[in-house]
């Protein structure tokens, strides 16, 4: 089976939309969330200030850079929607202890709701503060299920936990297999062991069992992903003879593994992230160049379909014209726009106002596939829902879901050498 | 032995060779002028740095531009030894110590400001090739970076034995007042040792820069591979720090391979407490 020249999710193959057309599709959504005409006279008259954490610097600089740039072009485009924020940006350094300290003094410092940010620790570490100061946190992205798990009053996730990433990514391999007739008979598992990577490990173990997956897992292989390199990994990875690799890794070591595997001539039908960073982003596709093609990640993904999705597309298209639009950017947007909505609805930017009306978020026009983005009692949006894309010609394009798909997969994939 | 068993013994030992390479510069400057160089995985990743601005700037392959890079590292160590670290030779090492070790955090803060928080890593056109013997596969980047190591090595060892300068050297380590009695300007000396472990450096550092991707943290993690590999081998040894980056580089391997991956740096760990209870001079290193 190989990949047909659908259409690409990429920003530039989106209709522009330029802001007039944003403010029409967010008073669509506007209404949609029950904010008329009265929600518009209560709403604060003051910029909210938002404190965002972000690992702009250190291992995660990528992903952190990546979150920003979604960040950068929000402002501008909640304002349309008569939601005016302040965004107040600050580096964890990818350094838990920095994350701490510096949400302490974001919160010092004015911020009335923190974003953030990006790494499960130090998301953790940043919840704490905030539940000590009575500070919203709306999580963007971090997939640690203890986060929501320890009673916290003031943090809102609208990221999966990572058993439901893996279980939604595990269950789409299935769907991959039953497109294309092929099934693989054992696969290896790698990881990363940092905190997130671990936690999907921990989620692999429980959710794979439950799912009667049409093969076996032969070997778990867990590794530093600031190794020097990756090469003994690897090498035990092939010797598993497994016929496909799932892989949980960052930016910086999901390239080690590739490479390494090309060296090695590690080919399996095919290596699928169930739910990592990493396989889609730009330096990934710069560095592996035709050896990043064919690289699937099952994850939650922007919805191509959405008008909010198309503005902000134009909008980062616009700022950040050799920049990749991926799941960052918009999970960042989302979560600035969860906070933004609640100020407006809240009538007020104080923090204790914020978390008064965070519950009871309904948010039915956004840019990620899903439903309405709602919160639990745990503060757990349950309505994410992943999709699968695979790498072509250094692009991602969704291939399943079969309604949201822009091209066939393509599985097993062709051998390194077979790669023009 | 497995295939797979056997590819990954190669490439730790090809590693190795290139981790012996940065650690003989350290065991050089040791051995000699008696300074401990707490900032030499700083000054290789400054080296790095260098390589990486070449091959960016003049599309320049580290191989190519390694002599260059080793040329100004050379000018620098012996510059370094001159200006800055001949005032502490005769002071107390924890004089020595707190110089040099500023030094390095000088060097990672530099580096962080020049070239920023992230990694920069050059891509060679032949940076996925693999040479097939037989079953075996051989990666072609570290093949060719051990080659250029062992290379080097080699040479800096017939230096030290062949040439009037290098016995001079080498005088100066086995009996300083010997040496000085004999009139041998014994400061120059210094610095030209000081400049050799620096050039050793880098070209430690080209050919990791082919390797690895570069950071500012990748200053103090290659200080203390270094210190490893020395210590195993033994300090102040040629020799011994040949012997000791092979066994490093394999040892990780064979400890990745038959444990837990993200244990192998906790094994070359144990390697160095093992040497240290029972040969503290390490293994090729010479009892005091």
């Amino acid at each position: 089976m190989t990949g047909s020249p659908a259409p690409s999710l990429n920003r530039r193959d989106f209709p522009s939309l330029n802001r007039r057309d944003f403010i029409v599709a967010g008073a669509v959504g506007a209404a949609a969330l029950g904010m008329g005409p009265a929600a518009g006279r209560a709403r604060a008259a003051e910029p909210l200030k938002v404190g965002l954490l972000l690992p702009l610097s250190g291992l995660l600089a990528r992903e952190g850079q990546s979150c920003k740039r979604g960040a950068d072009v929000t402002p501008a485009l909640l304002a349309d929607l008569g939601m005016p924020v302040q965004l107040m940006i600050a580096d964890t350094e990818t350094n838990l202890d920095t994350a701490r300290t510096r949400a302490e003094k974001l919160i010092a410092d004015g911020a009335q709701v923190l974003i953030g940010a990006f790494e499960s620790a130090q998301t953790l570490a940043v919840a704490q503060v905030c539940e000590q100061r009575g500070v919203p946190l709306v999580i963007n992205i971090a997939a640690a299920p203890n986060i929501t798990e320890q009673g916290f009053k003031t943090v809102f996730r609208n990221f999966p936990t990572a058993p439901r990433l893996v279980g939604e990514g595990l269950s789409l391999m299935k769907d991959l297999f039953a497109a294309s007739g092929v099934t693989p008979s054992k696969a290896v598992f790698m990881h990363n062991n940092d905190t997130f990577g671990s936690a999907m490990a921990g989620a692999v173990g429980k959710v794979f069992p439950t799912l009667d997956m049409p093969f076996a897992i032969a070997e778990t292989i867990s590794y530093d992903g600031a190794a020097r390199d990756l090469a003994v990994e690897v090498g035990k990875a092939k010797a598993t003879g497994a016929d496909l690799l799932i892989l949980v890794a960052h930016g910086e070591d999901s390239i080690k593994v590739i490479r390494e595997m090309v060296k090695q001539r590690f080919e399996p039908k095919a290596i699928v992230s169930p739910g990592s960073p990493g396989m889609y982003e730009v330096q990934f596709y710069k560095t592996l160049g035709k050896y990043s093609d064919y690289s699937m990640t099952n994850l939650p993904w922007i919805n191509p379909k959405s008008k909010m999705s198309q503005a902000l597309l134009a909008a980062f298209a616009k700022a950040y014209p050799d920049a990749l639009f991926e799941m960052n950017v918009g999970y960042t947007f989302e979560a600035i726009l969860i906070a933004a909505d609640a100020a407006r609805r809240a009538g007020s930017p104080d923090a204790p106002a914020l978390l008064a009306v965070l519950p009871a978020t309904n948010i039915t026009d956004h840019v990620m596939i899903g439903g309405a983005i709602t919160f639990d009692a745990k503060g757990q949006n349950n309505n994410t829902r992943s999709a699968a894309i695979q790498n072509f010609g250094g692009k991602p394009k969704v291939v399943l879901p079969a309604e949201a798909a822009e091209a066939k997969p393509v599985f097993p994939v062709p051998g390194w050498q077979q790669r023009g | 032995m497995s295939i797979d068993l056997a590819n990954q013994v190669i490439t730790g030992l090809l590693t190795g060779l290139v981790y012996s390479l940065l650690a003989l510069g350290l065991s050089v400057i040791f051995g000699v002028v008696r300074v401990v160089n707490f900032a030499h995985g700083e000054m290789t990743a400054l080296a790095m740095y260098g390589s990486w601005a070449l091959a960016t700037a003049f599309d320049l392959d580290p191989l190519v531009g390694l002599p260059l890079v080793v040329a100004v590292m050379f000018a620098a160590g012996y510059a370094l030894q001159r200006g800055l670290v001949d005032g502490f030779v005769d002071k107390p090492e924890h004089m020595q110590f707190i110089v040099m070790v500023s030094l390095g955090i000088i060097m990672v803060n530099g580096s962080l400001l020049a070239f920023g928080p992230d990694a920069h890593g050059i891509q060679v056109p032949y940076g996925f090739d693999t040479y097939e013997v037989g079953p075996l596969l051989i990666d072609k980047v570290r093949l060719l970076a051990a080659a250029a190591a062992l290379v080097i090595s080699l040479m800096l060892m017939a230096f030290f034995r062949l040439t009037l300068t290098g016995k001079a050297i080498r005088a100066c380590a086995d009996n300083l007042v010997g040496a000085r009695v004999i009139g041998l300007d014994v400061k120059r000396l210094y610095a030209v040792t000081f400049g050799i472990g620096a050039a050793c450096v880098g070209a430690a550092g080209a050919l990791l820069s082919m390797l690895i991707d570069v950071m500012p943290s990748t200053g103090p993690e290659l200080t203390l591979l270094s210190f490893i590999i020395v210590i195993v081998g033994g300090l102040g040894s040629m020799g011994g720090a040949l012997l000791g980056g092979m066994l490093i580089g394999v040892s990780e391997v064979l400890a990745g391979y038959f444990m837990m991956p993200s244990m192998k740096s906790m094994f070359s760990f144990a390697i160095l407490i093992l040497v240290l209870v029972l040969r503290p001079q390490g293994l090729l290193g010479a009892r005091r």
